[in-house]
This record gives C-alpha cells, sequence and structure tokens, in this order.
C-alpha cells in the first residue's frame, strides 16, 4: 500500500480534488457560520450610517479572483442597498468595469424600489481609470481632476450624486473589495490614512495577512477571502432576515462547503504525505 | 542629456509631491503632476502593446520552441485590439446618438463584451482554479515534518485549515467557557480551533507583518530619495551615464 501511495500519480489527487470541490458544490450543502467579532465590525461600519449615506464602492479584481471576492462585493452592495446609501462605484483595475457591472445588476433587480431607474441620483458608475496610486491621491483631493465622466460619459457636474463632490473625503464610507495591486493597501496609504476616511475592505486570503496590521486606526475593519464573505453574508441576514429567501444571498455560505471539504482533502494529503515520508525514513532512504 | 531631462523631471516632480504633504499651497501642483501621472499611465498601455508586439514577432521569426502560442497571442491580442478600439456592435450613446461611437465599449452584447464573458472570464477563473489542483499535488509530495520548523509551520497550517471552515467549529465548539483548574484567565474555549486560528493571525502574524511592513516603508524612502537625487538612476534602463 505504501509502495502504491510512494508513486501515486498525482492525476488521482487532482480527481480527488475535483470531487471534493464539485460535489458539495453541486449540492449546495451549506453550514452554519458565527459573524467573527472582526466581520461584525465591518458589518456595523455599513450599518450603522444613518440611511441614504453616501458610501463608494472599489471594486479592483478580476474575474480569476471572482470567486473568492465576488460574494463579498455582492454582500456589501445588498448591505448599503438595505441602508438606502447612495452608491458610487469605481475600479482601478481595467477588467473591473464587469464586476461593478455585476453589483449594478444587484441594485436594479433586487432593489427596484430605491435603485432602479434612479442611475445617477442613489448610484453613479465611475468605471475605470488608469494611473493606480495616481488616481487614488487625485480622487481624494480632487474627484473631477481624475473623472470628469461617468462610463456612459456624462460630466460629473450635471450629476446629481456628484455635482456637488469635491472629493471622497466627503463620502462616509469608502468600501473596497481588491485582489491585489493596486488595491486595498493602496486605498489605505493613499487614501484612508492620511485623511482619515472611514474605510473598510474585503481581500483575498493571500492578501489578508498584509491588512493586519493597518486594523483598527488607517482600517476600520476588513473581510477576509470566503470565508469571511460567508461570516458577513450571515450578518446580514441576521440582521434582516427577508434576505434568508434570497439563494443570490448566500454565495458565500454556499462556497464554505466545498472549502471545508477541500481542506479537509489537503489535511489529509499532508498526513499520507508525512506518513509515506517517515517510513521511507525508516527504511534510510533519507539521512 | 537623454538622462539629465528625465532625471530633472523626476526630481522636481518628486520634490512637489513631497511638498504637497507639508505646504497646503503645493496641493493644486500635486494634483497637475498626479493629473500628469495618470496621462503618462494611459501611453503606458501603448508601450506594453508595442512591448507585447516586439518579444512575441520575435518569437516568430526566429522560430522559438512554443512560437505557435506567439502566434496564438498575436491574433488574439489584434483580434481584442479591433473589437475594442472599433467598438463592434456598441450601439451610440443616448446623450450623442449622432456619434457613432460613443458608446461604451463594454456595452452588453457588443464583440468585445461578448470576448470578455465568453472567453477572457472562464479562461482566467479556470486559470485561478487550477491553483487548488496544484496545491493539493504539493501539500500530499512536499508538506513534510523534516525538521523542527517544517512541524511548526505544518501544525500552524492545519490549525488555521481547520479553524477557517465549520470543522473547526464542529470539533471543537463544544469546549465549555469555564475556568481551566488553577487558571483564572484560561478558558477551555480558548483551544477551539477558531479561536487559536484567530490567536495565529493576531499575535503572531500582525505584529511580523507590522515589522515587515515598517522595513519595507524605510526602504522604499530610501529608495524613493536615491532616485530623485540621482544617485538610483536603474530606473532609466542602466547606470551608466550617456
Amino acid at each position: 500500500m505504501l509502495n502504491f501511495l510512494q508513486n501515486l500519480d498525482r492525476r488521482w489527487i487532482f480527481l480527488l480534488m475535483l470531487f471534493a470541490v464539485a460535489i458539495p458544490l453541486i449540492s449546495g450543502i451549506t453550514f452554519p457560520e458565527k459573524p467573527s467579532k472582526e466581520v461584525m465590525t465591518v458589518f456595523h461600519a455599513v450599518d450603522d450610517l444613518p440611511d441614504g449615506s453616501n458610501v463608494v464602492l472599489a471594486l479592483d479584481y478580476d474575474p480569476a479572483s471572482a470567486g473568492e471576492l465576488q460574494p463579498m462585493a455582492s454582500a456589501f452592495t445588498r448591505h448599503c442597498a438595505i441602508k438606502k446609501h447612495n452608491i458610487l462605484f469605481m475600479t482601478l483595475w481595467p477588467q473591473g468595469v464587469p464586476m461593478i457591472q455585476n453589483s449594478v445588476d444587484i441594485l436594479e433587480n433586487e432593489y427596484p424600489e430605491t435603485y432602479k431607474g434612479k442611475y445617477g441620483v442613489k448610484y453613479v458608475n465611475l468605471g475605470f481609470r488608469t494611473g493606480n496610486e495616481g488616481v487614488i491621491k487625485l480622487v481624494v483631493e480632487d474627484l473631477k481632476k481624475s473623472y470628469s465622466t461617468d462610463i456612459k460619459s456624462n460630466s460629473l457636474d450635471n450629476i446629481p450624486l456628484t455635482k456637488n463632490l469635491k472629493n471622497i473625503q466627503q463620502v462616509d464610507l469608502l468600501a473596497n473589495v481588491s485582489a491585489g495591486y493596486p488595491g486595498s493597501k493602496e486605498w489605505v496609504l493613499y487614501g484612508s490614512a492620511p485623511f482619515d476616511i472611514p474605510t473598510v475592505v474585503g481581500c483575498t486570503g493571500v492578501q489578508a495577512p498584509t491588512m493586519l496590521p493597518y486594523i483598527p486606526k488607517q482600517l476600520i475593519g476588513m473581510i477576509a477571502a470566503i470565508k469571511g464573505a460567508a461570516e458577513y453574508e450571515q450578518a446580514i441576514i441576521n440582521a434582516y432576515p427577508e434576505l434568508e429567501k434570497n439563494p443570490k444571498a448566500k454565495q458565500g455560505l454556499i462556497r464554505m462547503g466545498p472549502q471545508l471539504v477541500a481542506h479537509l482533502l489537503l489535511i489529509s494529503l499532508i498526513f499520507l504525505g508525512n506518513v509515506i515520508y517517515f517510513w521511507e525514513r525508516k527504511q534510510g532512504l533519507y539521512r | 542629456m537623454k538622462r539629465t531631462i528625465p532625471l530633472f523631471i523626476s526630481a522636481v516632480t518628486g520634490f512637489v509631491l513631497i511638498g504637497t504633504a507639508f505646504i497646503p499651497k503645493f496641493v493644486d501642483w500635486g494634483n497637475d503632476a498626479m493629473a500628469w501621472f495618470n496621462i503618462l499611465a494611459a501611453f503606458a498601455f501603448i508601450l506594453g502593446g508595442g512591448n507585447l508586439l516586439k518579444m512575441q514577432l520575435q518569437k516568430i521569426s526566429s522560430q522559438q520552441p512554443g512560437w505557435g502560442y506567439a502566434a496564438v497571442t498575436l491574433i488574439a491580442f489584434f483580434i481584442t485590439l479591433v473589437a475594442g478600439l472599433f467598438k463592434i456592435g456598441v450601439y451610440p450613446n443616448v446623450n450623442a446618438a449622432q456619434l457613432s461611437w460613443s458608446g461604451d465599449f463594454l456595452q452588453e452584447g457588443s464583440f468585445f463584451w461578448w470576448l470578455y464573458e465568453y472567453i477572457y472570464n472562464p479562461l482566467s477563473a479556470t486559470m485561478f482554479a487550477l491553483l487548488a489542483f496544484y496545491i493539493s499535488s504539493a501539500a500530499f509530495r512536499a508538506f513534510r515534518a523534516k525538521n523542527s520548523e517544517a512541524t511548526v509551520l505544518l501544525v500552524i497550517a492545519v490549525i488555521v485549515l481547520l479553524g477557517r471552515t465549520y470543522a473547526g467549529e464542529w470539533l471543537t465548539g463544544g469546549l465549555s467557557d469555564e475556568n481551566i483548574l488553577g487558571f483564572q484567565e484560561v478558558k477551555y474555549s480558548d483551544f477551539s480551533l477558531p479561536h487559536l486560528s484567530q490567536i495565529i493571525m493576531d499575535v503572531f502574524t500582525t505584529p511580523g507583518m507590522r515589522a515587515i511592513t515598517i522595513g519595507i516603508a524605510l526602504g522604499v524612502a530610501s529608495t524613493s530619495l536615491k532616485v530623485l537625487l540621482g544617485v538610483d538612476r536603474s530606473y532609466l534602463g542602466s547606470d551608466q551615464e550617456a
């Protein structure tokens, strides 16, 4: 048996991982999540704002990370929509424009009474601008120097939501969902930290350790990886039980099923690999 | 001269931007400099495209191994470029209906949108998803308790892997909130996997990252100063004066 495992073809491992991810995903199994203190901090940052506050939702990711980040972007959008906040969407990633469209679709289709046909009044899509940190530095000091028009080529001076907005220091909250550079770190360094803009972020698991040092001073809170997204979704469902009926509002919770089985498989593989290693060492294959 | 002018521009812009942080009067200058930077960043796309063309054409002309992939890259590049630049299948913007090219290039139903939605999106997601397979293979073949450091890493990895899923709650969620006999501050539930996972992040990872971040910041500050003063000229392509 050990001899067989010693020369195990990696394709068997790939097949196991395929089943580990596919079966829970297809079955749609979910597990209970208890929102952590960190996630509740983010929840309260959005929830404690008076209804109709101005929020910037900066979505800096692409389809590669959408699997991990789309649930948290959608959760931020739904939470802001429930609170009837005014939302300014923007992205520093060229591939981020369709990601914004996903959130716009949520507003228009799930909250039509507040947002349908209210483009420019309740939400606006500023789209993509190139320049990375340069764009952040400009929008925090002079929004219209970087964005003279929105994605539909309307002048920001003609849009009710932006005509009196000099810069995003005037917004009540900045929420960023990011997969890397430019993203959360740059928003903190050039936006929230120098100008005390209340900021929350959602990021990938890989990015999370780099963002931890900024909490709680420069950053109010952080949602990390799909686990954080699932906890945030649960926190919103706990506060607004009507979301329980919306399966689209549980994408993070659904994705925790594959995560659980995949993690168990990884631990089993590590254990098995080590059993083989110690057996080989006993056989004198290693010194 | 070829190097003096870029050095001069870098130094002036850099010092103006530093000045904006301390002198409110310079804020508008700083904003102008950043606006110029955004224009330069847009031009970088053209340079990037040119570089991609040069590299791929070199591969094809010298028939390097895998030159066929370079050809596929070039074909895909040109199809995407034409679809985006000429806004194929895009309807004019309602605000400027008389201008045929006024619509958004990513408009739903356009050729560029189709390329993005049905080619780039699935390909990009697939590339990232493949990581799960490689990680599982690496976990089996490489993650060994070869020495004490590797063993500590392995134990921490297992705690975090379990603590970040329902498995951690299921395995150790039953630990009570009672104090452990003889210890006033320590409870049984402190040893639950989600709590241990959080401790690893808060007590070990955060201070470690803070130290690394401060170190990086000092390095960036000193390198930036060297660039602004013209001591470090590597960003111009070479240390040699032209």
